[in-house]
């Protein structure tokens, strides 16, 4: 029997009961649709993530100095003394993939201005630390490398320490207090509000030459932190493992030692926040998918009844001759047009609720065309599956039997 | 009975031979096992049919006829013994092969029509075509042709619904007769129809065997509808009681004069 005909007496057979097969293809087409707009939600969400996460700069690499233990005491990260400007250089020199660096070592002081004072982090470092972290100034500028060589007294606000001590006047010029040392304020930075984490502000801090800081503040040698920045987001990962080799030779760790430092790449966060999104889409496909699965059953559930209500049928055709076979497709057949025709409508449905639901609540959305393929191929699946038993069932019937029900 | 044993593996019989019977029946029994207790329908059956043959099958209800008709259709197979069809043993084949004979070589008509509801007489005619991969052009061609030999052509595109039992059964045996089959089997086909219809199915099935040479074997309870076969064999507790030649066969064409019209349109008790 050929497919045309087996297509037409399938179509016909639905057409019968319009009502009823209606009814089966919308559990299709509201598992389809579900699983497209939840998909669609899903991947929009986890393009506006990745998005913000670009624009925090994600060619960064941080250089952390490690931990140090000294009996049981194990002492946390920045602990260690071996990580230098000398490994800034060389990390800036040696890498390829880095082409740009910064060292930066902390500290937390007291400042004064007049009769307003207050307590905040002093950031010591260079004046490549503001264009890698992509800090833009509100007055005046950065530090220069003069500046840092000689470890002049000369420091950038942060807007907190802006607004605590200068409420009212221009801090450009002015000289304010970090300790006991008089420091020139030669610029300001722009907001730059809460951090992600934690709510951390910030903007509360003064970034002064990290010479200066090493030399009249902190008296140590070291720093806590080297930020570098890659030549693309591709090359950070390179750029990691390349800054790793590296520092092993300069601090002479042999293979199986433990590392006194450490690198974090902020693509890897961005892998983590972008895995993180692959899983709520996945989990919102999987809720979705459930629909679909409770779709398909009802088309097993009507092809079941559809084998009862026409065993005579049945018992005719194998009587003028139909094969096992034959009915077997015609019925498998039936099953696969009621869940394509379903899963058709379904995508139909699905691209319009996806729109809806961007224009409604403004949200962004992504409509794959992965997605639409699958739910394409699901759909068919889900009617040869759920229609195999039903037309296991047809075929199976005795076709004396099948004559004789009334 | 045990008069003929049952043939093991057929051997291939010589098939130019033209006097070979067309249906062998040599010992076949037919049980049915319901669990608790086995019911012996066939209990020993030996019978040979001839091409061109018109056998009427009589005996009362549970006396092994229906069954001996689902072995002769092939819509089942024998517990025991042999069947052989246009010489192959039939008891041997598998479903695949017995639904390619029940669709080659043998044509049926039902009691009650069984015609597929909702689909046209024409459509319900091409059916069997459908299943021999029959070309569309040919169906088609077939199709008139055979509704027209029943006289039918001019009811091509009605529903079962929207036909008389009479016609039905005709649309039927025209479905029969789609494969240009050996053999038709009809089980009780004047069973839900009035007595002049059931004349006039009878002079097609006369028609039909005398003028194309089909075999015919009629399944019926009526002693006057087995007086148009030309053989009469007639079953009794799964054995064959009596198989004798018709004494005096009436001839359906000569019979439907004499019989009234009703309302211009044979009407039939539908069931």
């Amino acid at each position: 029997m050929d497919l045309l005909s087996i297509l037409r007496i399938a179509g016909r057979a639905l057409r019968r009961n319009k009502m009823r097969s209606a009814l089966t293809m919308l559990g299709i087409i509201i598992g389809v649709a579900a699983v497209i707009a939840m998909v669609a939600v899903g991947q929009g969400a986890n393009e506006q993530v990745q998005e913000q996460l670009a624009s925090l700069g994600t060619n960064m690499l941080f250089v952390i100095a490690g931990s140090h233990q000294a009996g049981a005491v194990n002492f946390g990260w920045w602990a260690v003394k071996t990580l230098t400007h000398q490994d800034e250089q060389a990390i800036l020199h040696l890498v390829p993939t880095v082409k740009a660096a910064a060292v930066q070592c902390q500290s937390r002081k007291q400042v004064i201005y007049g009769n307003n004072n207050w307590a905040t982090n002093i950031v010591g470092t260079e004046p490549a630390f503001f264009p890698i972290r992509n800090w833009q100034f509100a007055l005046g500028g950065p530090f220069t490398d003069q500046e840092v060589e000689l470890a002049d007294n000369v420091a950038v606000l942060g807007n907190t320490v802006v607004e605590n001590l200068f409420p009212y006047t221009n801090p450009l010029g002015k000289t304010l207090q970090i300790g006991n040392l008089p420091f020139k304020v030669v610029g300001t930075l722009q907001s730059k509000g809460e951090s992600a984490n934690e709510g951390h502000d910030q903007d509360d801090l003064i970034v002064i030459p990290y010479t200066t800081m090493q030399k009249k503040i902190t008296g140590q040698n070291w720093v806590q932190l080297i930020i570098a920045e890659a030549v693309s987001r591709q090359a950070s990962t390179a750029a990691q493992q390349q800054i790793t080799d590296l520092l092993h030779v300069r601090h002479r760790i042999l293979p199986g030692q433990m590392n006194d430092f450490a690198v974090r790449n902020l693509a890897d966060i961005e892998n983590t926040a972008a895995a993180t999104g692959h899983i709520m889409t996945l989990l919102l496909a999987s809720i979705a998918s459930v629909s679909l699965l409770v779709g398909g059953i009802g088309i097993m559930n009507i092809m079941l009844v559809s084998v009862t209500e026409r065993t005579r049928e049945i018992g005719i055709r194998m009587a003028v001759g139909a094969t096992e076979k034959d009915v077997q497709t015609q019925f498998l057949l039936e099953a696969v047009v009621l869940s394509a025709i379903g899963g058709f409508t379904g995508i139909v449905l699905g691209i319009g609720g996806s729109k809806l639901i961007s224009s409604l609540a403004h949200w962004k959305v992504d409509i794959s065309t992965i997605s639409i393929l699958v739910a394409v191929v699901f759909s068919v699946a889900i009617g040869v599956f759920f229609g195999y038993y039903p037309a296991q069932k047809a075929a199976r019937l005795d076709p004396i039997e099948a004559l004789r029900y009334e | 009975m045990t008069s003929a044993a049952p043939l093991a593996g057929s051997s291939p019989l010589s098939t130019a031979d033209a006097a070979r019977p067309q249906i062998e029946f040599h010992g076949v029994h037919k049980t049915y096992d319901l669990g608790e207790v086995q019911v012996h329908a066939l209990r020993g059956i030996d019978v040979t049919i001839s091409p061109g043959e018109f056998v009427a099958i009589m005996g009362a209800s549970g006396s092994g006829k229906s069954t001996f008709m689902n072995l002769l259709g092939c819509l089942d197979r024998p517990t025991r013994g042999s069947y052989f069809l246009e010489g192959t043993d039939v008891s041997q084949l598998d479903k695949i092969a017995l639904a390619r004979i029940r669709n080659r070589k043998i044509g049926f008509v039902f009691q009650g029509f069984n015609l597929l509801s909702r689909t046209t007489a024409l459509e319900n005619v091409e059916l069997p075509a459908l299943y021999a991969h029959m070309k569309p052009e040919d169906r088609l061609k077939r199709a008139h042709e055979v509704l027209a030999l029943v006289g039918l052509a001019n009811r091509e595109h009605h529903f079962p619904s929207q036909l008389s039992g009479g016609q039905q059964q005709r649309v039927a045996i025209a479905r029969g007769l789609m494969n240009r089959p050996a053999i038709l089997l009809a089980d009780e086909p004047t069973g839900n129809l009035d007595s002049r219809t059931s004349v006039e199915i009878m002079d097609i099935f006369q028609r039909l065997n005398a003028e194309q040479g089909i075999t015919l074997v009629l399944v019926t309870h009526e002693p006057d509808i087995s007086r148009y076969a030309r053989r009469v064999i007639t079953f009794r507790d799964g054995r064959i009681r009596r198989d004798e030649p018709v004494a005096e066969r009436a001839i359906a064409a000569e019979v439907l004069p004499t019989l009234p019209l009703v309302d211009g349109e044979s009407e039939e008790n539908q069931d």
